[in-house]
């Protein structure tokens, strides 16, 4: 594995002990997951002890240590978006893609989550999907928009 | 970028912005907040910006994306000044009707203002629209006149004289009484009074010492500070150089969650543009003080808002929080003093500076002073962001501003505090808005998350809900919170599930007392706190659950079941076409019928139906 990103984050950082989390999200944001290699040379970059690290990476629920879907489905479960509905879609696509929330398909096609709020409670229920947001959705909608990342993937026309 | 030395500086600044402003004659400003982003608001930018190059019109109109002016239900939004003409809807395609109906020739475009739904009129300002007609604007105001990521924008409405002000008129603990006398309190939750923390604070031995801002607005439902990161960051980092110079601190955190890129993003930006504008870094102004802001990002933990946790985090550890015994005011970042409040908290800080206690504290009731944002969600008809002063009754927000119910179904109750708070019934719709008679019913201000049920809400469900989510965002450091949720959880699911008996809800009252009795953090402490109003105002429904085995909001799956009355059906097939597991059959203009093995009850039929055949029981 190429840990030259790892280092250069490191360094954008200055090997700062507070940055730890911003560290730890951009090596997230390169690798679409915390790899151990790199764990290990955040660890020994900022002279702490690896249990830390992995204390920090699997207290927080935005890290992950296995490796993430090319795909993204975050769907918000905040108060508003639970009394408008979310529940029912969380639990179609569920069914969709066969996978729990926190797990991702076994083609590495897609990962769910949900979330507790992305601040978008107006129009929910909102899902995110590759950092774009949809508002108002519902299970249907959310069916199809999967459905549509899923046949460009293999150019099958529904 | 000009740097500025001196007050004189900063004047000079602002009135040649003005006077470049005067140049243009129009301005166009879309909203550029993540609401209107998820409805497009990028692609109408970059049509306005296509079609004014087009048309060589550049330099008569400026194109802004502002921040979120609250109506977020209704983006994009596009307001055209000087007319404050208020577009909503836009789609990139109105762009060229726009620009020739409105900027050549000054005529609105019908089509796209808003309708008062009761009179059936069009409105042409968002003065007039009954969603902004009760609000009292004094934080969000700005927000679409200001380009968050031009710090011009922000001095040309007069920004950063508050801090100037500070720095030369004022002697610190001449600020500290001022933010006293105006009766400010924290906007987080507790509603501490904001002066007496900056006292504390100042007066705890120890040469370096921090302040904190915290955007990790965690609780679900809620986006106040999200919006005011996003749309006008400056007036927090005003705040905080305000606060910093009474408090004596020289550096300052904003912990923003992870979950708002945007907000992280316009603050990074604006704490480069201050610095190199010489309004944060050293010598502010030529003042001789020095002041800087980092940030630092969250990891996704609903516990790091509270302050203990926040700042473990800031300092890269395991987000747990600690006994309080010692404050933070005492002891926090790194062993050292550390002044802490919210976003909204310290955005009001220059406006109390500029224009006085005095002014400040005539808005509001007598212990609750200034304005407050909502954010206005749930099962309402105007959703979005409120400010509105604190002492106006829930009834005038839900149903003036907020317009009401929103598909025929009646308001039943609304949730206010986030998972710390609780559920006001209808029936107390007149109870003003401030932070004891929340907490008098049962509720709490919180950080200003309202979120409206109606009868298609079920209230053991909700229950549920936030009990679920406590408990998953329990650090797991005390045993009453982390085994006590989740024994709490149990039985609420049992209820949900048909399988509660009358032990239930006797057992339920028992753990939720522990809890709050013997959880080490604010988060254990209030965490039975849904569940209790829940109890308090809405038993009946625990019954229904109990002894009927019934969910009246047909919400709790195990308890209802779908149907098709032929009678109603027109056969028109909409049901099916949208059905996810193919769980309806009928042949076309024949009455269909559901096959309940296959039904996974998720309601997509019964929003499709035009004929209302679909029956839930």
């Amino acid at each position: 594995m190429d840990l030259k990103p790892v280092d250069l984050i490191v360094d954008k950082y200055q090997e700062k002990r507070t940055a730890l989390i911003s560290i730890l999200h951009d090596v997230q944001d390169r690798y679409r997951y915390l790899p151990d290699e790199a764990l290990k040379m955040v660890a020994s970059r900022l002279h702490m002890d690896i249990n830390q690290i992995y204390g920090v990476a699997t207290f927080y629920k935005s890290f992950s240590l296995v490796p993430k879907g090319k795909h993204s489905i975050t769907l918000c479960l905040g108060t508003a978006c639970h009394v408008r509905g979310g529940p029912k879609i969380i639990r179609e696509l569920k069914g969709l893609l066969h996978i729990e929330p926190g797990q991702t398909t076994v083609d590495r096609q897609f990962s769910l989550n949900v979330v507790n709020c992305l601040g978008v409670c107006a129009i929910g229920p909102v899902m995110m999907v590759d950092r774009k947001f949809y508002g108002e959705m519902n299970p249907i909608r959310a069916i199809r928009i999967i459905e549509k990342l899923n046949n460009k993937r293999s150019g099958v026309r529904p | 970028m000009r740097r500025v030395k001196s007050v004189e500086d900063l004047e000079k600044w602002k009135n040649d912005i003005l006077a470049k402003q005067k140049r243009h004659e129009m301005i166009v400003s879309v909203c550029g907040g993540t609401g209107c982003q998820a409805y497009g608001c990028q692609k109408v930018k970059a049509a306005f910006q296509k079609e004014l190059t087009q048309k060589g019109m550049r330099e008569r109109v400026t194109l802004k994306v502002t921040g979120c002016p609250g109506f977020c239900e209704k983006g994009p939004l596009v307001t055209i000044y000087p007319q404050n003409i208020f577009y909503q809807k836009v789609k990139p395609e109105d762009i060229p009707e726009i620009i020739s109906e409105t900027i050549k020739n000054g005529r609105k475009v019908e089509h796209l203002l808003f309708e008062d739904p009761s009179a059936h009129r069009k409105i042409t300002s968002a003065n007039d629209i009954p969603f902004y007609r009760s609000q009292m604007r004094l934080l969000l105001s700005r927000n679409d006149l200001i380009d968050p990521t031009h710090i011009e924008d922000y001095v040309a409405v007069g920004g950063y004289q508050s801090l100037a002000k500070a720095l030369f008129q004022m002697k610190p603990t001449e600020i500290i009484e001022e933010i006293k006398t105006s009766g400010l309190r924290g906007r987080g939750g507790a509603g501490y009074p904001t002066g007496k923390k900056w006292e504390n604070c100042r007066k705890a031995p120890g040469e370096t010492k921090y302040i904190i801002c915290n955007c990790d607005e965690g609780d679900p439902g809620a986006f106040m500070d999200r919006a005011l990161m996003e749309g006008n960051p400056h007036s927090v980092l005003e705040g905080m150089g305000i606060g910093a110079y009474a408090i004596g601190a020289n550096n300052g955190f904003i912990y923003v969650r992870h979950e708002y890129p945007l907000a992280h993003k316009n603050a990074e930006i604006a704490i480069q543009q201050a610095r190199k504008a010489g309004l944060l870094g050293k010598d502010i102004l030529g003042s001789g003080f020095n002041f800087d802001v980092e940030i630092a990002k969250g990891g996704g933990a609903f516990v790091c808002g509270e302050s203990t946790a926040l700042i473990a985090s800031i300092e890269g550890r395991v987000g747990e929080p600690r006994s309080k015994q010692i404050h933070t005011v005492e002891q926090g970042l790194w062993g050292k003093p550390t002044n802490l409040n919210n976003v909204e908290t310290w955005a009001n800080v220059p406006l109390i500076i500029n224009r006085g206690s005095q002014w400040f504290s005539s808005i509001g009731t007598e212990k609750s002073k200034g304005t407050k944002i909502f954010s206005l969600v749930g099962k309402v008809k105007n959703t979005g962001l409120v400010e509105v002063p604190m002492g106006i009754t829930l009834k005038e927000i839900i149903f003036d501003i907020g317009g009401g119910q929103q598909d025929g179904k009646r308001i039943k109750a609304v949730q206010t505090g986030g998972p710390s708070g609780g559920c006001i019934p209808a029936s107390l719709f007149d109870l003003t808005v401030d932070f004891e008679s929340l907490t008098q019913v049962g509720s709490m201000m919180g950080s200003g998350g309202m979120i409206v049920m109606d009868e298609g809400t079920c209230m053991v469900d909700v229950a549920k809900y936030f009990v679920h989510f406590l408990q998953e965002e329990s650090c797991g450091k005390c045993l009453p919170c982390r085994e006590g949720l989740k024994r709490m959880g149990e039985i609420l699911d049992s209820i949900t599930e048909g399988k509660g008996d009358k032990e239930s809800l006797t057992l339920l009252e028992e753990l939720a007392e522990v809890v709050a009795d013997t959880s080490l953090c604010g988060l254990g402490k209030t965490a039975p706190n849904p569940v209790l109003s829940a109890l308090r105002y809405f038993r009946g429904e625990f019954e229904d659950h109990i002894y009927r085995k019934k969910c009246p909001a047909a919400v709790c799956t195990p308890l209802i079941q779908y149907s098709i009355s032929e009678a109603d059906c027109t056969g028109c097939g909409a049901c099916s076409k949208v059905c996810p597991t193919k769980a309806i059959e009928g042949e076309r203009k024949q009455s269909h019928h559901i096959l309940l093995e296959l039904c996974s009850k998720c309601g997509s039929c019964i929003d499709v139906c035009k004929a209302s055949a679909v029956m839930v029981q």
